[in-house]
């Protein structure tokens, strides 16, 4: 089932008593394309979380549309817009055994019994959880409670899959295999998929597209690969990419550049147009291979302080105290208005 | 300095422990505990309020009462009062909680309303209700006339027939005890998660399967204690009683509690009081243990 | 696989007809919350309703039972409530209670609060076995003990002073005031008495510094109930008292305004009201923490 979710002009104000208001939805488009795993993306309060439950069902909009499969659904309470929820908690009913907790929503929708235990079994083996089915929530681990969740989801055969960062509540170590599990299941399964995070790893790693927010309003949409190159501000620019990109002010503008694209100027060839920044180097990070290089630079900009990612195919020595020419290439510079962050065309540097 | 320092008594907490208890352990077997034990003595005693010297009788005492048909009409009385009471005051207070965790406007009205009931000295609300069921000025009468119900001059005994009167006396109870049973399951309403709540509505339940689906589940250890509660309120209650109908018409709603009252300290009969009161615990204690265990075996979720 | 129906090939008239019907169940769903809501707010306090009309009654109004009782048929008159006032010691017994009720509140938490935290924190194996045994206790009613206490009471020579109430509600109010704490207790995270610890206080130093601040809220709430309940209790009162000057509102406004056959109904009314509203209005206002204790009470047992 592929269809297709969407919003229009999307609002939605919190009352926070006393005059007080937070505007958590700020005029919002958005169109899913068919069977995509989007990730809303963001840092706590953007109004991710938020969009998504309006998405569900669970909040009401002041105004705007929600649209599922080209028809609106605002004024449909969740259990009409055929659409499967799983929480970051995953939310699964403590007094009831797996079994009943994946046959809740069949029961619900009243479907014959031999239908029940045959949409019990298609899920229950998909997510390999058939010999699960006899105990209790408070006896699974992490990485169970999630794939009876995700079965939850399944099994009603919904439209839409709505994601609240599931992953969240596991341990460093399972979130790597379940965001693999994850990735893997929708793409067997090929329902359209909107999923909140704030990790943009996680981000990176399973959005076919992600949608970046902040303070109520939609970033940038792009596929990983654009958002992380071209970023459309710079809170997109900082917010992904790890260490965050540099940004260096110019007069009205603001350079910015990633740090894996700053490198000594011996590493940039000079055939490629480059720019040349000296770096005076305060101390270099010695992280899984790489040699992540704290400084300052000067030359195009206000003086300011930069990180440079040297992956350890580039052994040029480098030590804290000197100065050390550095370069970027020229077409890995991306430029930003300073007043309103956006990015902007770029702006000759000589 | 040889040896281990000795932690400071401001520090060991096997000493505060007890120390921090003891208090009230002592104050309760001082004024409770002593009691007890003193009313299982009278009950073996001849002590009445006029001749206050001990003096044993055995069992005499308890064959009194055992022949008398008051004894067991109180305590006849007594089990039907509390178990109807606890029906209704659980499924009142459950629709009562759920109407108190709803949000809507005068929500802070309704809620101060409901509450009155329940705390206002128990004396004076009974005392109100006294004139509502009067015989000749019940306001409750006077609409029946206006609405057509009863006849001009026409007028509902409430507590003057024996049925009546002790729908009157349980229906009293009722309404004294509903918003405390609310408050109590008003807290179990609200612990349950919200995401659990918000799954089942994603998952497709409406209301009614929401409800007795999850909702009541997950609350039953809580409406089981205020059901507790309620019991031993009622059951352990002579204010109501003796308030509005001294156990009549003739003990038809005597209960154990004031029939105790009416032998041991207007009787002067100390000793038989004492009796009759003894009958009071073990039955409650039965009640309680039991919903306490079945209380626990919920708990294991 | 199944696929279930799917709104793909319901057309948009039929996803309109959806939402209009999803919109009458939703509007009749709070129509009829807002009737059970107004229909149990009107039965709870309707009597009190009836009290505060009633209180202004002329004599002539009130012994009319073709009068509407629910209006003033007469011209309204403030006498009841000056003989309320001034023709029995109503203030009397109001001061009475108050006292009474600020002392049984103070002894409560002196005993209450270092009970709860040693049964709640300071874990010992015969911890939970003594919560439950404090638990039992308020299976021994008043209506039981009231016998054998009010001997205790003659013995010590509090009989017919209003400091033997002091004495012994504490005992009414000790056993829930434990239960409750120890729920409060129970939610206040352990790092921070631990960091006070280390900080150089003693674990009664942190008991003192920071948990009791950290557990107002609960302790308010136990003010709250404990106050309710003294305020409320009748038996011990009626049982030990018998001059005026010393009784509380529970039993003196029955006895007072109960002259024989003659009751003095609208100055019977006037207390009520007089009384129960500024409870019922501060009871509201702590409604919110109250819950929070009863739901960590009853979950952790």
């Amino acid at each position: 089932m592929a269809d297709v979710v969407e919003v229009r002009d999307l609002r939605k104000v919190f009352d926070g008593g006393k005059g007080s208001s937070t505007r958590a939805i700020d005029g919002v488009d958005l169109a899913t394309e068919p069977g995509e795993y989007l990730v809303l993306l963001g840092p706590s309060g953007c109004g991710k979380t938020t969009l998504l439950r309006t998405i569900a069902g669970l909040e009401h909009p002041d105004s705007g549309e929600v649209l599922i499969g080209g028809h609106v659904v605002n004024g449909l309470p969740p259990r009409a817009r055929q659409i499967a929820m799983v929480f970051q908690s995953y939310a699964l009913y403590p007094h009831k055994t797996v079994l009943n907790n994946i046959t809740f929503p069949l029961r619900a929708a009243k479907l014959p019994p031999d239908k029940q235990r045959e949409q019990v079994k298609w899920a229950s083996e998909l997510l390999g959880i058939e010999h699960l089915l006899d105990r209790r929530p408070r006896q699974l681990s992490g990485g169970e409670r999630q794939r009876v969740a995700l079965a939850r989801a399944l099994v009603r055969d919904p439209r839409v899959f709505l994601l609240d960062e599931p992953l969240s509540n596991l341990d460093a170590k399972l979130r790597a295999s379940a965001r693999d599990e994850l990735k893997r299941f929708q793409q067997r399964v090929g329902t359209t998929t909107v999923y909140v995070t704030h990790d943009q790893i996680e981000a990176m790693g399973l959005g076919d597209r992600i949608a970046v927010m902040h303070g109520g309003k939609l970033r940038q949409l792009g596929k990983p690969v654009e958002i992380y190159d071209h970023p459309a501000d710079t809170f997109v620019a900082t917010f992904i990419g790890s260490p965050p990109m540099n940004l260096v002010t110019r007069g009205e503008h603001l350079v910015g550049f990633r740090p894996e694209h700053l490198l000594p100027i011996e590493n940039v060839p000079a055939a490629v147009e480059r720019v040349t920044m000296p770096f005076r180097i305060e101390r270099v990070e010695y992280l899984s291979g790489d040699r992540h290089v704290y400084g300052t630079i000067t030359g195009i900009g206000d003086e300011t302080r930069v990180i440079a990612r040297l992956p350890s195919t580039i052994d040029t020595p480098i030590s804290g105290d000197e100065v050390h020419d550095f370069a970027v290439r020229a077409d890995k510079l991306r430029f930003f208005d300073a007043a309103s962050g956006i990015g902007c065309d770029p702006v000759p540097l000589s | 300095m040889t040896g281990r320092a000795r932690m400071p008594l401001a520090d060991r907490d096997s000493f505060l422990a007890k120390a921090f208890l003891l208090p009230s352990i002592v104050y309760i077997i001082a004024l409770v505990g002593v009691p007890f034990g003193l009313a299982i003595a009278f009950s073996f005693s001849d002590i009445t309020a006029g001749d206050p010297s001990f003096d044993w009788v055995g069992l005499r005492n308890y064959r009194a009462i055992f022949e008398d048909g008051t004894f067991w009409q109180s305590l006849g009385n007594t089990l039907v009062f509390t178990t109807i009471s606890m029906i209704l005051v659980v499924v009142l207070g459950k629709v009562l909680a759920n109407i108190l965790v709803a949000n809507f406007r005068g929500k802070w009205l309704v809620r101060f309303a409901v509450l009155l009931p329940w705390t206002t000295p128990v004396a004076l609300s009974t005392i109100s209700w006294l004139w509502l069921l009067d015989s000749v000025f019940s306001p409750i009468d006077w609409v029946m006339r206006q609405v057509g119900f009863l006849g001009p001059g026409e007028n509902t005994y409430w507590l003057g027939k024996p049925w009546l009167a002790m729908g009157s006396v349980i229906a009293v109870h009722v309404w004294r005890l509903v918003p405390l049973a609310a408050v109590i399951m008003m807290a179990g309403l609200v612990s349950i998660p919200k995401d659990i709540d918000d799954a089942a509505r994603v998952d497709g339940a409406g209301f009614w399967r929401r409800m007795l689906g999850i909702t009541i589940p997950l609350t039953m250890p809580v409406v089981a204690v205020a059901g507790l509660f309620g019991a031993i309120l009622t059951f352990t209650d002579m204010a109501v009683v003796y308030v509005l109908t001294r156990g009549g018409p003739t003990n038809s709603t005597q209960v154990l509690a004031s029939w105790a009252y009416l032998k041991g300290i207007q009787g002067g009969d100390v000793a038989q009081g004492a009796a009759i009161a003894l009958f009071l615990f073990p039955l409650l204690l039965g009640a309680a243990v039991a919903i306490l265990r079945s209380v626990r075996r919920m708990e294991t979720l | 696989m199944i696929t279930s129906a799917s709104l793909l090939t319901i057309s948009n008239t039929d996803a309109d007809k959806l939402r209009r019907r999803y919109r009458r169940q939703h509007i009749g769903g709070r129509a009829f919350l807002y009737v059970a809501a107004v229909t149990a707010a009107l039965v709870a306090a309707g009597p009190f309703l009836w009290s505060a009309i009633t209180m202004f009654k002329l004599n002539r109004d009130l012994y009319n039972p073709e009068n509407n009782p629910f209006v003033l048929n007469a011209p309204p008159t403030g006498d009841h409530l000056t003989f309320l006032f001034t023709g029995t010691p109503f203030l009397t017994f109001v001061w009475n209670t108050v006292w009474v009720g600020v002392l049984v509140v103070g002894i409560t938490l002196l005993l209450a609060l270092p009970a709860a935290y040693s049964l709640a924190r300071l874990n010992r194996p015969w911890s939970t076995p003594m919560a439950v045994g404090i638990f039992f206790v308020y299976l021994v009613p008043p209506s039981l003990l009231f016998l054998s206490l009010s001997r205790v009471v003659a013995t010590l020579g509090l009989q017919d002073s209003t400091w033997s109430l002091v004495l012994i509600y504490p005992t009414i109010t000790i056993p829930v005031s434990v239960w409750l704490l120890m729920g409060f207790l129970k939610s206040i995270p352990k790092d921070i008495e631990e960091q006070s610890m280390v900080d150089g206080h003693s674990r009664v130093g942190a008991f003192l510094r920071i948990v009791i601040p950290l557990s107002f809220p609960g302790i308010v709430a136990v003010v709250v109930f404990a106050f309710v309940l003294t305020a409320s209790e009748f038996i011990y009162a009626l049982a030990f008292i018998s001059p005026s000057p010393e009784k509380v509102i529970s039993t003196g406004v029955p006895t007072e305004l109960v002259r024989g056959d003659v009751f003095f109904w609208q100055s019977l009314q006037a207390a009520t009201v007089l009384v129960a509203v500024p409870i019922a209005f501060v009871f509201n206002f702590f409604l919110e923490k109250f819950i929070s204790g009863f739901t960590m009470g009853a979950v952790k047992g």
